[in-house]
């Protein structure tokens, strides 16, 4: 079954939270929905829960159009940021709750929760309340409900953004397995690139109430196709900086210049925006197509095996995220070289024409 | 100073207690100790005061008709304020805010004020002198009350939950009762405890629009002077009585009551 949002619009008052989107979800995998804090992930899943009605426009699930539909109506199911479980009841009825409402023989409710509270590790919790397990088993206990009914879109809103790092990896890795055989359509709202890039399937990148791109994930990554969709899809975000291109040569400011090879050589004369990201730029010059930019170190992250530098170079902030330790000292000059061959570069219209030294 | 620190507590607390003192004392002693000499404690100790209070109906029927007026009035307050607290917490609507605030404006006219209207009123349609006569009266000071108290609560509940819920199959209904309710017990609590404490203590629209089925306990409670004289032991042995369910009540619900003023809402 496949959710398809035709022509969405959603207003409240003179706001417009979700711009016309039009998004054909796949049914299998997860279904990405990566977007900052206020980017309309949390409202795009309402309306398709069909708690929210959208202003225009239609939805349609397994070739029916559900627009306006009651969300008791359909088969849905839903798990929050915040751990949401029905306080007064213990685990095990929680996990029961969505089996009892559509009345379902006792035998039958029994089998289902015990299976599915066994699948994620819940079963010595049963008796318990929501109040009396760690945030990591809460989430459990939501996402053990969203499962155990069998529902056709299983819509999880930043699910693991609450918890704390070991859970959160934990449980990232278990739920591509919990799906996995589920005939149902799965719509995963993050707003961690990573997270996306982990869970694989597809990925639809949200800026400011729209759909900037919609597609196979890996795929979204490596070839954006607007300068915001890929800073969007960069974490930390894509450095980026105006360039001028005349003759074969491309530069980016009187010292740093470059010979402009591949598909960069076919475009013609004048002013793009170049985006390079983090990782394709450190302390050493990985390959011949590397050029040394010179900048003032501003900050330094040093996280175990990786080191993050920030630097000021030609008037705005780079970043730098390269493994290995490397100490850099703030205030001082430093060389890095960004590797020229993965940078993507940008029309005036923030349009994607080369990326790579491929032509697109 | 370690005795400094330890006596403003105890100087306070037994200036507050003074009056309760006075009040058991009295209720311990008989009329004519009490008119006729000082002493701090009953020197003829008697209960009869309790005894007669127990056995003339002109008496516990006050407190009888009391609590049934107040716990009408408790049951019909929390009842209507529910929904409306639902609705405040849950819902944008046109001057929603000016409502809300409206609301609590009920409370600031003295009661005296409605004393008037609602004995015309109750008189002409014959609720005079009955016990939903006052519980209806005190709805009025009662329900914006208890909508305060109970959206802070329900505001308390991420709306996620609601929609958790309905995403699970639940119609709004049974939502409302076996998962909202319960979810908001505390609160509920805390409202009906006030609502009780103010219908309890509320003596003069209690006492205008009842006669004699309907008479309070406080209205019996503060005539000075009866048909055999002043009776101070028994009025002494009514206010000493008139404070235990109070006492009783405030102390299941202390709990919650912490809650409501961490929640700012009390």
């Amino acid at each position: 079954m496949t959710l398809e949002l035709k022509n969405i619009v959603k207003r409240v008052g003179a706001d417009t939270h979700i711009h016309e989107t039009n998004l054909k979800l796949v049914g299998e995998g997860f279904n990405i929905l990566l977007g900052t804090t206020l980017s309309g992930k949390t409202t795009l899943m309402q309306l398709m829960a069909g708690i929210d009605k959208p202003t225009s426009g239609e939805i349609w699930f397994g070739g029916a159009n559900v627009t306006g539909g009651k969300v008791q109506d359909r088969n849905v199911s839903m798990v929050y940021q915040q751990f949401i479980n029905y306080p007064n009841m213990t685990v095990y009825e929680n996990i029961a709750s969505p089996l009892r409402v559509a009345r379902l023989p006792a035998g039958e409710i029994d089998k289902r929760v015990q299976g599915t509270a066994d699948l994620l590790k819940l079963t010595p919790m049963l008796q318990r309340r929501p109040s009396e397990l760690s945030g990591g088993q809460q989430q459990r206990t939501a996402i053990a409900r969203a499962l155990v009914k069998d529902a056709d879109l299983v819509l999880l809103d930043e699910p693991l953004a609450n918890l704390d790092y070991k859970l959160r990896e934990e449980l990232r890795e278990e739920l591509p397995k919990l799906f996995a055989g589920r005939e149902c359509t799965v719509v995963y709202a993050t707003t961690e690139p990573t997270e996306a890039l982990l869970l694989g399937g597809h990925t639809a990148l949200l800026h400011e109430g729209r759909v900037v791109q919609f597609g196979p994930t890996s795929q979204i990554y490596r070839q954006p196709e607007t300068l915001i969709a890929a800073q969007v899809f960069s974490d930390p975000p894509i450095n980026t900086a105006s360039v001028t291109k005349t003759g074969g040569r491309i530069a980016l400011s009187e010292t740093v210049q470059w010979d402009a090879v591949g598909s960069f050589a076919a475009l013609s004369d004048g002013t793009y925006t170049i985006g390079i990201r983090p990782h394709d730029i450190g302390p050493e010059a990985k390959n011949g197509q590397c050029v040394a930019i010179d900048g003032e170190v501003l900050v330094t992250e040093l996280s175990g095996s990786e080191s993050v530098v920030h630097f000021g170079v030609a008037g705005s902030t780079w970043v730098s995220q390269s493994h290995g330790v490397y100490s850099f000292k703030v205030g001082e000059g430093t060389r890095l070289y960004a590797d020229i061959s993965r940078a993507m570069l940008f029309d005036a219209d923030q349009r994607l024409v080369a990326r790579q030294g491929e032509a697109v | 100073m370690q005795r400094i620190k330890w006596m403003v507590p105890t100087v306070y607390i037994a200036f507050l207690m003074l009056p309760i003192y006075w009040l058991l004392n009295m209720s311990f002693k008989t009329t004519n100790e009490i008119l006729g000499t000082f002493s701090l404690w009953p020197l003829e100790f008697t209960v009869q005061n309790y005894v007669t209070i127990f056995t003339d109906p002109t008496w516990y029927m006050g407190y009888v008709n009391s609590l049934i007026y107040v716990t009408i009035n408790t049951v019909i307050s929390v009842a209507a304020a529910l929904p409306a607290a639902y609705a405040f917490s849950r819902y944008k609507f046109v001057g929603d805010k000016h409502l809300f605030f409206w609301l609590l404006t009920n409370r600031m006219a003295p009661a005296a004020v409605f004393a008037l209207p609602f004995f015309q009123l109750y008189s002409a349609i014959g609720l005079f002198d009955t016990y939903i006569a006052v519980a209806l009266a005190h709805t009025l000071f009662n329900i914006p009350l208890a909508v305060w108290i109970l959206e802070g609560f329900m505001s308390g509940v991420p709306k996620e939950l609601d929609e958790t819920a309905y995403v699970d199959g639940y119609p709004f209904w049974r939502f409302f009762i076996k998962i909202f309710l319960p979810t908001i017990a505390a609160g509920i609590g805390v409202a009906a405890f006030f609502c009780f404490m103010f219908s309890w203590v509320e003596l003069l629209l209690a006492k205008t629009l009842t006669a004699v089925e309907a008479k309070p306990i406080a209205a019996t409670m503060t005539r000075t002077a009866s048909t055999s004289g002043y009776e101070l032991g028994l009025l002494a042995a009514a206010g000493s009585l008139t404070i235990v369910p109070g006492a009783f009540v405030i102390y299941f619900v202390r709990n919650y009551i912490a809650k409501g003023f961490a929640l700012g809402r009390v």
